[in-house]
């Protein structure tokens, strides 16, 4: 486990508990009274600390490299997952992953972007940044999803579409464009779920949907808080104040009335226990399917069109 | 030239005239080729420079004198958004940039919508002011998007949108962002009603703007030399470190690579737009000034609200002005001559 900064307290805290049961394993009833004193410390450090997080330290958290990513998603909640690859126009993109599968038993189409877990990984996911080729391969299978009408699921983690000359050259912003128009058009229901981090047109591509969720220390913002504060400060020194003036929490967020509900994660942050993490997405999937389901075609779309119509008219 | 011309018009002039003529900046360096422009000259070259033929910008007033010709157009109004909804606040006050940003541009938002004729056929255009905070777009702008699909919905009218704009505006933060899907829903209206939506893409157009309702028009004309992409060109490098290629990101760049249909110069897209929206639109308007019906062909898909667009004989007669929108409203717009001459003078001046 790889600590915070703003966690140093509690890491130390855990580092002498581990000590404590390295040398208790002879059974001392003293030492094992001790340890459960300062375990109970230490969760009580963790809650504290992670109950008023500033929104620059739940970017940090937002992006931890232990965090569940969109494959721990898939392991643990989706079954019969089929991946399906390839834009049919130029090539296949492993930063955004897709394909059909069932959660809680409903067939759907499952897609995301990838940050990928080690070296490796991250490299040939491209470290969740998508290219035109992830947005129209979303397009393809948002449009398979219509044509066999089951719903459509989104779980958004990256920092934005890939900035790169192939990219621009294969038309990154009609891609994303594209994108958003197939969203607004299918006639089936959208849930989108931002499990890390929703970096602006990269993440809106495919969270233009009905119902919106974040996980509890998500973010999601047009900017990062550093491209921000780079431009608007004029130094990246700035990216805390910029990361509070953006107002990218889920707290934030539902206050706008952008997203819908916050999914509450796991006793300090979804990185420390994985599946609990993973289990409660599906329940708020779950909840979101029992909202929307069984659909009117024309409706559902009408609705989602109204939705993002309506947002930032004066009221 | 002689004395009289050089000592006395210029003294008459000003009691004709309540306008100054004389703009505070006589000559200006063309930002390309550094040739010096005089300032009149350029203003009749329509904002293009006469030695290497760059398209500096221009205001939005300039712009809808260009896009609708020697055609009145009216302007529409556009409901104002919430002001400020994060309290932004970098080393500036969003609202103290609002406020900067409307006294001199003298608008509410980065953005003008307005309803006349291009080529036989009614066209709202929608288009961005660089000048107000580069054009961004927040939920201001979305709203002028909106408005302007929703004109030319009833008003059987094309839509087009001309940005010119850096992206999102990050002191909106994630609504900015979510004017995105709201203006792909507003440009869906018109393509559903089975209206043209182009959009003139000028200089620059990039980032959220770029992504969202710019690039899925029916049909992208670009102006020359205009810089579009969705990357910053700075972020890239800083990416893949490495020179970028040379016309990168301009509008022949895009045409090379197949995203927009033509580069247009600006003397020649009042024509060019005219001529397309008169072939998109023929089944709609029908030839000769009869609708399609009459025509025998079948009417639109859509719902037209009953109303009947004005054809080509029934303008010939002088009919220009029957615009829907403008019926009951005060008298007919200039004529054509008066009008040109109002907009060159606002050109001149420099106003809007």
């Amino acid at each position: 486990m790889s600590f915070l900064e703003f966690e140093k307290p509690v890491q130390e805290l855990e580092a002498k508990i581990a000590e404590l049961r390295k040398v208790s394993s002879t059974g001392d009833v003293n030492v094992a009274a001790e340890i459960s004193r300062m375990q109970t410390k230490a969760d009580r450090l963790l809650k504290q600390i992670y109950t008023k997080l500033s929104p620059a330290q739940k970017v940090l958290v937002a992006r931890h490299p232990e965090r569940p990513h969109f494959q721990d998603y898939i392991q643990a909640i989706v079954t019969d997952f089929t991946p399906l690859a390839g834009d049919r126009r130029f090539g296949e993109d492993a930063a955004l992953i897709g394909g059909i599968g069932r959660i809680a038993g409903r067939a759907c189409v499952v897609m995301g972007q990838e940050k990928g877990s080690d070296t490796e990984m991250r490299l040939r996911h491209n470290f969740g940044m998508a290219r035109p080729e992830g947005y129209r391969k979303a397009l393809r299978l948002m449009e398979l999803a219509d044509r066999f009408q089951i719903p459509v699921v989104t779980l958004v983690d990256t920092a934005g579409a890939y900035p790169g000359v192939g990219a621009e050259e294969r038309g990154q912003s009609e891609a994303i464009a594209a994108c958003i128009e197939t969203c607004l058009n299918v006639s089936v229901p959208i849930l989108s779920v931002v499990i890390g981090e929703g970096g602006s047109g990269g993440a809106i591509a495919i969270a233009t949907a009905d119902r919106v969720y974040m996980l509890e220390h998500s973010i999601y913002s047009v900017i990062s808080p550093e491209g921000c504060a780079s431009i608007l400060w004029r130094s990246g020194a700035y990216a805390a104040e910029a990361a509070a003036a953006l107002r990218l929490t889920a707290q934030d967020l539902k206050k706008l009335g952008v997203i819908d509900d916050i999914i509450e994660e796991p006793l300090g942050g979804a990185h420390r226990a994985s599946l609990e993490a993973v289990e409660r997405v599906q329940a708020q999937i779950e909840k979101g399917f029992a909202e929307t389901c069984p659909w009117d075609p024309r409706t559902i779309r009408h609705s989602r069109r109204e939705k993002y119509l309506k947002i930032g008219r004066a009221a | 030239m002689n004395w009289l011309t050089n000592f006395i018009r210029p003294k008459i002039r000003s009691f004709v005239s309540d306008q100054k003529e004389i703009p505070d900046a006589l000559w200006q360096k063309c930002p390309a080729c550094d040739g010096m422009l005089f300032h009149r000259e350029l203003t009749e070259n329509l904002g293009v420079c006469h030695h290497c033929g760059h398209h500096l910008r221009i205001s939005v007033a300039d712009r809808l004198s260009i896009l609708f010709g020697e055609s009145p157009f009216q302007d529409i109004s556009v409901p104002p958004a919430p002001a400020d909804p994060l309290r932004f606040r970098d080393k500036k006050k969003y609202s103290d940039r609002l406020s900067e940003a409307r006294a001199k541009t003298g608008r509410d938002d980065a953005i003008r919508v307005a309803l006349g004729r291009i080529g036989d056929q009614n066209a709202v255009v929608a288009a961005f002011d660089f000048d107000f905070m580069g054009g961004s777009m927040g939920a201001g702008v979305g709203e002028g998007i909106v408005k302007a699909a929703e004109t030319a919905v009833r008003e059987r009218a094309a839509l087009i949108c001309i940005p010119s704009s850096g992206g999102a505006r990050m002191q909106e933060g994630i609504l900015s962002l979510m004017q995105m899907p709201r203006s792909v829903v507003a440009v869906r209206m018109v393509k559903e009603a089975g209206l043209p939506y182009l959009v003139l893409l000028t200089d620059p157009t990039t980032g959220g703007v770029s992504a969202s309702f710019a690039m899925v028009g029916d049909i992208h004309i670009a102006e020359p030399g205009a810089t579009i992409g969705f990357a910053g060109k700075r972020v890239i490098e800083e990416t893949i470190r490495e020179q970028l290629p040379p016309n990168f990101q301009t509008a022949e760049y895009l045409l090379a690579h197949g995203m927009v249909d033509m580069v247009v110069p600006r003397a020649s897209q009042n024509e060019t737009i005219g001529r397309i929206l008169n072939l998109l639109m023929e089944r709609q308007t029908g030839k000769n000034g009869t609708t399609g019906r009459s025509n025998g062909r079948k009417s639109p898909p859509r719902d037209n609200g009953g109303k009947v667009a004005v054809g080509p004989l029934a303008r010939a007669a002088g009919n220009v002005a029957r615009l829907p929108a403008l019926r009951g409203k005060t008298p007919l717009p200039l004529p054509a001559a008066a009008n040109q001459t109002a907009a060159t003078r606002r050109r001149r001046s420099g106003k809007d």
